[in-house]
């Protein structure tokens, strides 16, 4: 549904995405995910024809979003960094001017706007001036403009921002109903979001792909495999020989924990081997009080900076 | 067609919630009822004067106070329209460029043509919403006027100012979709609009140079309207300024894609 080849963008001489280049499949919800000035917004800008590329192809719908664009606007619905409402207007009328200027039928556009709010949650506020709403009202009525016309692709640009707890987790839900039907492409900074939410994930930072999965093979696939935290009772010199010595293991740290003299030991492990049930082994063997031991897989956060700091190293070791 | 229409009514409805057509209006009308009054007192006074004079000298009264009146009242609407205009075009690209709500027409199947001329058109119904009680003016004195005035004059008065308005509209809509700013729109438009105004001053049609600012200011074209003439050369001329605006509007919001480049 949406194709993206090569995709690059340059600002005077600061190159906003580089050689970007992806896929979205139909029905599929895609996360966008890199820290502020990634590119992710100007990347959406591009599909949805706000401006145009430096160089590379985009297409949605198999129409190209320079070439074609009017095309490919009646097929997307797109909701910016900020939400763009009409302070003067009530949130129905408003979804009335959206329909009417993203062609929907007048036969239709009364329903469609209804079913817009009701997805949204917004019926309560239909007759509101949008200036009277609060911030999660008015990123709401931002979500419902870009379903009321019922596209094949919609773009959402940090969906949740501004969003309380609650409401971050109807819009999630929101999102999650809507794949299927529409294909989801939708920019984000906050990890659990990408997890929570998204079929498949472009990690991208510095405006260029960092990463391209879902989110469970990102989570486990890591580099530098398993690590598993054991806290046991043991002298810590003894403890870091006697698990160095387990075969499989690469790296061993300890921390003492401060409450009741616990050591902590963090023991990284080489990828797809289990070596749990040798260093319980281990530390039976010695004798020791073994007080947890379990697989700890990281984070999406813990894989994110990994990726986007080795970028950033890189980039560093290449500049000198 | 629906799309020009919808940004048409989406603008006049914004107009209508906002303070600024209310407080352009109220201004308008009571500025110009104030000097309809003045006009009509100097200019009947005048005449008695006139009158007196040619009693004493036993010459024929020569003054048409209807036609003076309706002449003096035209040329204050056009200088009002001089100061009005600019508040009413400064929001209409601006604004949308502040909100970012520019973002949502540039992303809809809609072209720039239909959001510049869907706007143009809601600034001129509103500017002729704003004219017509003037109108009761002006049939005020036909009420009062024997013999009546001719009809010509009041017609030809309000198609230029009707065609002088669009005209300033048209530049301030294009002036407006340069900035974020309203207020350096608004400035900016009536810096304009007051060039375009003085611009044949101390010149007259004499000299080559002089024909051509003549040709160029919006002041000398509405004179002749005023006078109750329909001129070739002035709808011309008012016809491509606003055509040329309502264009370069139309390449300034296209351009802003590739400046944001």
């Amino acid at each position: 549904m949406i194709e993206v080849q090569d995709l690059t963008k340059a600002y005077g001489a600061v190159t906003a995405v580089d050689h970007v280049s992806f896929t979205v499949n139909k029905g599929e919800i895609l996360g966008f995910l890199g820290p502020n000035g990634a590119g992710k917004t100007t990347t959406m800008r591009i599909l949805t024809g706000y401006m145009p590329a430096t160089s590379g192809t985009a297409k949605i719908a198999g129409f190209d979003v320079f070439g074609d664009s009017m095309e490919v606007r009646r097929h997307i619905g797109y909701l910016p960094e900020a939400p763009p409402v009409y302070p003067d207007m009530t949130v129905e009328d408003y979804l009335d001017f959206v329909a009417r200027i993203k062609n929907v039928p007048s036969d239709k556009r009364a329903a469609r706007v209804t079913e817009a709010m009701q997805k949204t949650n917004l019926e309560d506020r239909r007759a509101q001036l949008i200036k009277r709403l609060s911030r999660g009202y008015k990123q709401r009525v931002g979500i419902a403009q870009a379903l009321v016309h019922d596209p094949d692709v919609i773009i959402l640009d940090e969906p949740t921002v501004g969003l309380d707890p609650k409401q971050i987790i109807e819009v999630r839900n929101l999102i999650k109903g809507l794949a299927g039907n529409h294909t989801i492409l939708l920019s984000t900074h906050i990890l659990p979001e990408v997890s929570m939410t998204c079929d498949r994930v472009v990690i991208i930072n510095k405006g260029k792909i960092a990463a391209v999965d879902t989110p469970q093979n990102l989570t486990s696939q890591l580099k530098g495999g398993q690590k598993i935290r054991v806290e046991v009772q043991a002298p810590e010199k003894a403890l870091r020989d006697a698990l160095t010595e387990v075969s499989g293991t690469t790296r061993v740290d300890t921390e003492q924990l401060p409450s009741h003299g616990h050591l902590v030991a963090i023991v990284e492990t080489a990828q797809g081997a289990d070596i749990r049930s040798a260093i319980a082994a281990k530390i039976v063997q010695n004798g020791w009080p073994l007080f947890e031991l379990r697989g700890v897989s990281l984070s999406l956060e813990e894989i994110f900076l990994e990726l986007t700091t080795d970028d950033a190293a890189h980039a560093q070791a290449s500049a000198n | 067609m629906r799309n020009l229409y919808a940004i048409y009514r989406k603008e006049m409805r914004h107009y209508f919630v906002s303070p600024v057509a209310y407080v352009c209006i109220g201004l308008f009308l009571f500025i110009s009822a104030v000097f309809f009054d003045f006009f009509l007192r100097v200019i009947i006074q005048q005449s008695f004067q006139m009158e007196m004079q040619s009693m004493q000298f036993g010459m024929p009264p020569q003054i048409d106070v209807p036609g003076q009146v309706l002449r003096a009242f035209l040329g204050l609407l056009a200088t009002l329209i001089l100061f009005i205009t600019p508040f009413l075009t400064m929001g209409v690209f601006a604004e949308e460029r502040k909100r970012g709500t520019m973002e949502l027409l540039m992303t809809s199947p809609i072209s720039e043509i239909q959001i510049v001329l869907g706007k143009f058109l809601a600034s001129l119904s509103l500017f002729a919403v704003m004219l017509l009680p003037t109108a009761g003016y002006a049939a005020y004195v036909y009420l009062h006027s024997e013999p009546l005035p001719p009809w010509r004059l009041l017609l030809s008065g309000y198609a230029g100012i009707m065609l002088l308005g669009g005209s300033l509209l048209a530049l301030g809509t294009f002036i407006s979709s340069l900035t974020e700013n309203q207020l350096i729109a608004a400035v900016l438009t009536f810096v304009a609009f007051l060039l375009l105004w003085v611009v044949d001053l101390g010149h007259t049609a004499d000299s080559g140079v002089g024909s051509v600012l003549q040709y160029l200011s919006a002041s000398h074209h509405y004179d002749d309207f005023a006078r109750g003439t329909i001129d070739t050369s002035g709808l011309i001329y008012y016809f491509s300024f606003i055509i040329l605006f309502v264009f370069l509007t139309v390449r300034s919001i296209d351009s802003m894609r590739w400046r944001r480049a």
